[in-house]
């Protein structure tokens, strides 16, 4: 039907990678600023979101070659584990710990696991939005 | 676990091998397997007698529940005895009848010898147990027992009626009953029966007193078939004839009677329990005898019999408490104690006599198809044992001499007489009811015995009115009632064997603690007592019932006669009916299916169970001093939100509502700006775009044909429900902020979100790492609502498909 939304989906292709560059900003950053895994997982599928629209679904499975279900399945898994993973360090579950290191290019960086299990949460949200959206959008 | 107790539970065990037998041995009639175990049992039981008669008791406890008290304690006394011997004698009567009278190709007979064990041991169970929650569980597995006897022919509409009727009356009974075991340990603090005994003198004066004797007397009532609870013994005729004579006639009914006589050493002795048993026996006796009169089947004719007899066993137990509150001392109080002897005694004539009726009224449907009198006649010189055994049988229930159930009714004179010079109770002013009652309820059984045996053996044979050859029964099938009608005919004639072996310790067992150590109660049963009251009474019974019979042809065709169903059936029926349709209605009145009444039923019971703690508490609270004061900022948001609010409520498309609801969710993500929640007000920004997009999205594939566009109808009803549950939250908000008694802990937060979690972000710290395990799952919702969601639309699509 469309038949000419150049506009579109030029501006599509670059406003994508602002979005998903800011999500990726505002999911990092969560930690000590407003933002986090929920509302940068959100923000990262409102981009795929976008790229639907502009062009379609086919495109979006094209970049995302994987099942948007197992995305937030391993999402889950990932926040399950890290909360099982504090066993081995004899803690109770979901214990976290941080430390700071000194990493390349980077310097001096706090690295916490809770990041990890936030990691689960950005996952299980990209996952499940765009699960829905599409699963939703296919079937008119 | 004792002899005693293996031999309480040994039906039940012999029970669980039946089908086996009945699977296995095809060629032999199942019963003959189950006829060894009463007869053993009978023996075995046999052996107390020497025990019991020197005023022994054998009892032995098996813990079952001791924490709450509850044991297995087997305690067999007097009266304990006397019902064993009666459960297991005539049982073992009845399962020989039984095999000839079931067939063995055409009948179920695994169903029918399970389920007369399982009473069998049920029965032995109440009579044995010394605990009364143990009783209970016995007592409501002879309702069970019974039931699934009555309708052993299922298949008959009329036998489930019967035991579906059976099953409601005995069980109501048999759980107010409970109520009133409760109650007595709530008293005692025990279960056990002699416990409760030895504890009377503190019990009577209790205020829990009379409703515990009130709840176990409608047990005891309803199991055994007291008036008004008497309808469904007609109706249990329905039963196989074996049993029938077992359950309706000897045993089940008298486990209302055994209950009575065993607790009248809690209760008795009181006016309560003295008018509550005699005026009901009484009531009972009149009642059954006179609807006897009308019946026209045999075995109705014998319910109702049954129903009357047990009336008067009833009342004597009833004048027979009365010694409690005076002892054993002289007349006319000495009397009291005779009526309990005449109940004890009455009590096995009647088992005697009327199990062998039955049997003969089962042998002569067996042998011609029929048990309507209309039809039966002229079978004296065709089935000439079963004629005598009826003519005995029936001679003992009419009272005449010299069969046993002529000592009985005298005795029961005697009682009811010697009752009205009593000078308790007021029975010097309503004592005179009792002869009178007695003397016209014997008329009645004098005529219904007429007219049983009259009407079935007299007249001429006519041969038509039956399917089948006509002539004697088998001899198995005659031993039993041979055997009965002959205890019937040794008890008449020498009453005394019974006196000191089984009738005085019974007594004793009633009326506890009368006599001195060694003392025995004075049992002399005679046939001639002189020409007194008692005996011009029977003369009047015999003159008048025969009255009754010859002029039968004038009241026959009366509306009394013709009209065979007691009219409390029609109580009965009508109740239940109406219990069912009012049910019915009362559900559907409210159960409407509409989402709206539900949400109107749990949104008014918010408000008005809410509002009433409100009030009740006096919880509302409000001051202003707490209150942060409000910028312009979060005024013009707040009057924003609240228009958008009321365009949601009056708008008159769906659009405009949905606009006005994502109006709503973005001054919602502003107050998260105002009050400072940037995490909140970006994710609320985020979801409210995308719940107004899946909102359009539902509109949009909104169904064509029913699509109007219209305002929301308006209903009184809703706005004030919804104005209350408004107010309420409003309330319960503004008061609660008013009435903090802690602290709150974002203190701790705010040092430990950095200190120990290394983040700055207090809010994203609590998420995922001090509360981390309410986000886990709250990701796990999410996950769960996008597979629902994928699962509705994918399924669905499949579906169509097909």
């Amino acid at each position: 039907m469309r038949t000419n939304d150049v506009i579109l989906k030029t501006v599509t292709q670059l406003v994508t990678f602002i979005i998903i560059i800011f999500s990726i900003y505002v999911f990092l950053s969560g930690h000590h600023h407003p933002g986090g895994g929920f509302i940068g997982g959100l923000m990262t599928a409102a981009a795929f979101v976008l790229i639907g629209l502009a062009f379609d679904i086919e495109t979006v499975k094209k970049i995302i070659p994987i099942d948007f279900k197992l995305i937030s399945a391993t999402g889950m898994l990932i926040a399950v584990l890290t909360g099982i993973g504090s066993f081995v360090f004899d803690a109770n579950f979901l214990s976290h710990t941080f430390d700071y290191f000194h990493l390349p290019l980077l310097g001096e960086t706090e690295l916490a696991t809770a990041v990890l299990f936030d990691i689960g949460v950005y996952l299980v949200v990209i996952g499940i939005t765009l699960t829905i959206i599409f699963t939703i959008g296919e079937d008119q | 676990m004792t002899l005693l107790h293996w031999a309480t539970i040994s039906p039940f065990l012999l029970a669980i091998l039946i089908p086996f037998f009945y699977k296995y041995f095809r060629q032999v009639h199942t019963g003959w397997f189950v006829l060894i175990l009463p007869l053993i049992l009978f023996i075995y039981f046999l052996r107390f007698l020497p025990t019991t008669s020197n005023g022994g008791v054998v009892t032995y406890e098996v813990p079952w529940v001791p924490s709450l008290g509850i044991n297995f304690t087997v305690y067999l006394d007097g009266l304990s005895l006397l019902f064993v011997l009666l459960i297991t004698g005539i049982g073992t009567l009845v399962v020989l009848y039984s095999i000839y009278y079931l067939s063995k190709v055409k009948e179920k007979l695994n169903n029918f010898y399970v389920y007369l064990l399982m009473f069998m041991g049920a029965m032995l169970g109440v009579v044995l147990s010394d605990n009364l929650i143990v009783l209970y569980a016995f007592w409501e597995m002879t309702s069970l027992a019974s039931s699934l006897l009555i309708s052993y022919w299922y298949h008959r509409k009329k036998s489930t009626y019967g035991a579906q009727k059976s099953m409601l009356i005995t069980v109501t009974g048999g759980f107010a009953m409970l109520g009133g075991f409760a109650l007595l340990y709530l008293m005692t603090g025990t279960f056990s029966i002699r416990g409760i005994i030895d504890q009377v003198a503190l019990i009577s004066t209790d205020a829990l007193f009379i409703p515990a004797m009130l709840l176990v007397l409608l047990g005891a009532f309803t199991k055994s078939a007291q008036f008004p609870f008497h309808i469904w013994l007609p109706d249990a005729m329905e039963a196989p004839t074996p049993v029938s004579a077992y359950l309706h006639s000897a045993t089940m009914v008298k486990a209302g009677i055994y209950l009575v006589a065993r607790l009248t050493p809690v209760f008795g002795g009181v006016p309560e329990w003295f008018w509550l048993l005699s005026g009901f026996g009484i009531i009972t006796l009149c009642w059954g005898s006179i609807s006897a009169v009308r019946q026209k089947d045999l075995k109705a004719i014998l319910a109702f019999s049954t129903i009357s007899q047990l009336g008067l066993i009833m009342c004597l137990l009833g004048l027979g408490s009365a010694s409690l509150y005076f002892g054993y001392g002289e007349e006319p109080e000495k009397y009291t104690t005779a009526a309990t002897l005449a109940a004890i005694f009455h009590l096995i004539n009647h088992a005697t006599f009327k199990g062998s009726l039955f049997m003969t009224a089962g042998i002569i449907d067996h042998e011609t198809g029929t048990r309507d009198i209309r039809k039966l006649g002229g079978l004296m010189t065709i089935m000439p044992v079963t004629f005598t055994i009826s003519l005995i049988g029936l001679a003992s229930m009419a009272g005449l001499p010299p069969f046993n159930g002529f000592l009985s009714k005298e005795m029961f004179f005697t009682g009811v007489l010697k009752a009205t010079e009593l000078s308790i109770f007021n029975m010097q002013t309503w004592g005179f009811i009792f002869p009178i009652l007695a003397w016209v309820a014997s008329v009645f059984t004098f005529a219904y015995c007429l007219i049983m045996f009259f009407k079935t053996f007299t007249g001429k044979f006519r041969p038509e009115n039956y399917q089948v050859k006509v002539h004697e029964a088998p001899i198995g099938m005659l031993i039993s009632p041979i055997i009965l009608g002959s205890l019937v005919v040794i008890f008449g004639f020498f009453p005394n064997i019974l006196a000191y072996t089984l009738i005085e310790p019974s007594v004793a067992a009633i009326l506890p603690n009368l006599l001195g150590e060694g003392e025995k109660f004075d049992i002399h049963i005679y046939h001639w007592h002189g020409f007194n009251t008692e005996l011009f009474m029977t003369l009047g019974v015999i003159i008048f019932g025969t009255l009754i019979y010859l002029t039968m042809k004038s009241w026959a065709k009366s509306h009394f006669y013709l009209q065979e169903r007691d009219p409390i059936n029609y109580l009965y029926d009508g109740s239940l009916e109406g219990l069912a349709r009012g049910g019915q209605s009362f559900t559907s009145f409210y159960m409407t299916g509409s989402m709206r009444h539900y949400l109107l039923y749990i949104f008014s019971f918010l408000v008005l169970f809410l509002g009433f703690m409100f009030f009740r508490l006096d919880a509302v609270s409000f001051s202003g001093t707490e209150s942060a004061p409000i910028s312009a900022f979060e005024a013009i948001v707040a009057l924003v939100m609240v228009t958008a609010a009321i365009v949601v409520a009056v708008a008159r498309t769906r659009l405009t509502a949905i606009i006005g609801l994502g109006a709503v969710g973005y001054s919602l993500a502003t107050f998260f700006v105002l009050f400072r929640a940037p995490d909140l007000a970006l994710t609320q920004m985020v979801i409210e775009t995308i719940s107004t997009v899946l909102f359009l999205l539902c509109f949009y594939h909104l169904p064509l044909f029913k699509k109007k566009f219209e305002s929301v109808p308006f209903k009184l009803g809703n706005l004030i429900v919804s104005l209350g549950v408004g107010i309420l939250v409003t309330l319960l908000a503004i008061s609660s902020h008013h009435s903090k008694f802690f602290d709150s802990l974002k203190d701790f937060f705010i040092g430990a979100s950095y200190d120990e979690a290394g983040g700055k972000n207090m809010v994203n710290v609590i998420l995922v790492d001090f509360r981390g395990f309410d986000t886990l799952f709250e990701i796990l919702v999410l996950t769960i609502a996008a597979i629902g969601i994928y699962l509705m639309i994918k399924l669905r699509v499949a579906k169509e498909e097909q």
